[in-house]
């Protein structure tokens, strides 16, 4: 169970260039909208044909350029979740999750999809019209109707951008529950931290068509190494840096000389540190600290943001502040009356990034 | 009342909203799929042209190819096939004007299809067939058939181009509106009521037919 993928793919003044490969796991495939996700996925489906490349699932060649094979998208066995599930209105659920059981005789056919419904718990909504159901049903269908297909790389197109906060966090469950049964490859491409941490083992991070980062998703989540990755693992602040030595770096929008636990390389752009690792101090640490001064605030049901100017700059400057994140409960119990002025982040939080 | 227009009108209606139909839905069809936007574009302006000119100068157009010292006219004249001032041209003309219509309703129809519905199809194995019979026409059914019906609307009130290729003969090519002309011509305000009246009945059900059957359809989707 495997998948390669290595394609390019030029459209007006886009171009996607992305290789990655994949080994019976659940993948992501993180960055913001509009740099290639979606295009990636419908490449692989054989929606889009790439100008140049090789795609290649489990030792089937789906696209080879050189060799001219391009199989049609009907060849390559393969399921795609589409962010509106797209499915047909015309039909019952039941039709709509039997269209895609191929070859096995009609008796095996009613009897997968109704085993399909019963998983899903469409039994009741069998013989209804998908714009009679909710959106949870409607993915609920939508997911049924790809498996019964049994393809042999699953693809999630942001499956769960169509739903709301709390369908959406009863979703994650059902998709959870089918990411077990399903044995195959799986992609999920989306725009949030959270799903791909929920979800995926690993993650390719992408940027206006490109590959930037790749590797197991706690591992690249816990030490990004350029500011593309740091933002979309939900990074706050960004300063601009300086390499002072090996385990240095200046940060010149906060005016501070920081340590890292990490080795700045040469070509440092930026540090980041997150909004959570501000470790309050009550006089000014010897190391990594900060003299920092409330800009605003807001609070959240579970959650509080602080947004701090640095000593020596403009309090009027919103272009640099710091994030800082704590929990209510200790916003309300201490902080909100008396307000810390110096701050720590830790060496392990320092996070010198490149482009 | 002379009853011969109205039976010409419907005979001329009904032959030609069965070419119109199939005519606009195949072109339709292949303008959808064609690649090239600019030959998508000339073509869709070509094709247009007879709702948007005069249908004077449609019927000029139909003169200048049917005519019968033109090759076409005399090679059709040679084989038996007589076209201008026939009972065939007033088909001919009520088919060039009514095309446009059937063609713009039926692509619109086709293009409105959701791309991911066909795409969807695709990825599970649908033949191109199978897809365009279950998925891609009962979605642009709707607009298609609405199209068939506003086609056949303006076939039935076609006038300045049958008047310039078929002419104005009773009994053979006086269809409805060219006996309302000739009828007020002729100061018969009392036939010309009488035709009026049942060319406003008819044209007013076909379009309410068109409603109950869209909004009916729509229905059915959403909750029966």
């Amino acid at each position: 169970m495997s998948l390669y993928v290595d394609i390019h793919k030029k459209l007006g003044a886009f171009s996607l260039d992305i290789s990655f490969d994949t080994d019976r796991e659940v993948r992501g495939i993180l960055g913001a909208s509009g740099c290639g996700k979606s295009m990636t996925l419908k490449c692989i489906a054989g929606i889009v044909k790439p100008d140049e490349g090789r795609i290649v699932l489990n030792d089937r060649v789906l696209f080879d350029s050189e060799k001219k094979i391009d199989l049609t998208p009907q060849q390559r066995r393969v399921g795609y979740l589409f962010q509106n599930y797209a499915l047909f209105p015309g039909m019952t659920v039941e039709q709509n999750i039997g269209i895609g059981i191929r070859g096995a005789a009609a008796g095996q056919k009613k009897q997968k999809t109704v085993e399909m419904l019963e998983t899903f718990d469409l039994t009741d909504l069998a013989k209804r019209y998908p714009g009679q159901l909710s959106g949870g049903q409607q993915q609920r269908v939508a997911l049924a109707r790809i498996l019964a297909y049994e393809p042999e790389v699953l693809m999630l197109d942001e499956p769960f951008s169509a739903l709301d906060t709390f369908l959406k966090e009863q979703m994650h469950f059902e998709v959870q529950k089918m990411l077990k049964v399903y044995t195959g490859d799986v992609l999920m491409v989306t725009h949030s931290r959270d799903e791909v941490y929920r979800f995926c083992d690993s993650v390719v991070i992408m940027d206006r068509g490109r590959t930037v980062e790749q590797g197991e998703m706690k591992e690249l989540f816990a030490h990004p190494k350029t500011i593309t990755t740091a933002k979309l693992s939900g990074c706050k602040n960004f300063s601009a840096a300086e390499k002072r030595g090996d385990h240095l770096v200046y940060a010149k929008d906060w005016n501070v000389l920081l340590q890292s636990t990490a080795v700045v390389p040469d070509a440092v752009q930026m540090v980041g540190i997150r909004a959570h690792e501000f470790v309050p101090e009550k006089t000014r640490p010897e190391t990594n600290g900060f003299h920092l001064r409330v800009y605003d605030v807001s609070e959240g049901p579970f959650e509080v943001s602080v947004r701090m100017t640095a000593e020596g700059n403009d309090p009027e400057d919103d272009r640099r502040l710091i994030w800082w994140k704590t929990d209510s409960e200790a916003w309300k119990g201490r902080f909100r009356e008396n307000m810390p002025e110096y701050f720590r982040a830790a060496p392990e939080a320092v996070m010198p990034l490149t482009d | 009342m002379d009853l011969s227009p109205i039976l010409i009108s419907m005979k001329t209606a009904c032959t030609a909203i069965f070419f119109t139909f199939f005519l606009g839905l195949l072109v339709a069809l292949i303008t959808v799929r064609l690649k090239s936007e600019k030959i998508k574009m000339v073509l869709d302006g070509i094709l247009t042209l007879p709702m948007v000119l005069p249908p004077t100068v449609a019927g000029f157009f139909l003169l200048f190819i049917f005519g019968q010292k033109r090759p076409v006219g005399i090679f059709l004249n040679s084989i038996g096939i007589k076209i201008v001032f026939n009972w065939t041209a007033t088909v001919i003309a009520a088919v060039v004007i009514a095309f446009p219509l059937m063609y713009r309703s039926a692509r619109g129809a086709f293009e409105q299809v959701d791309e991911n519905l066909i795409f969807a199809g695709r990825t599970l194995g649908m033949s191109e067939w199978e897809i365009f019979w279950r998925v891609i026409m009962p979605e642009a059914l709707p607009g298609v058939l609405s199209g068939g019906i506003l086609a056949f609307a303006r076939g039935l009130g076609e006038f300045g181009a049958t008047a310039m290729i078929a002419g104005n003969i009773a009994g053979k090519t006086r269809t409805l509106p060219l006996a309302i002309y000739s009828a007020v011509a002729g100061g018969n305000m009392e036939e010309a009521y009488g035709y009026v009246a049942i060319l406003v009945v008819f044209s007013f059900v076909i379009v309410v037919l068109m409603n109950v059957f869209a909004n009916g359809r729509r229905k059915g989707r959403k909750h029966g």
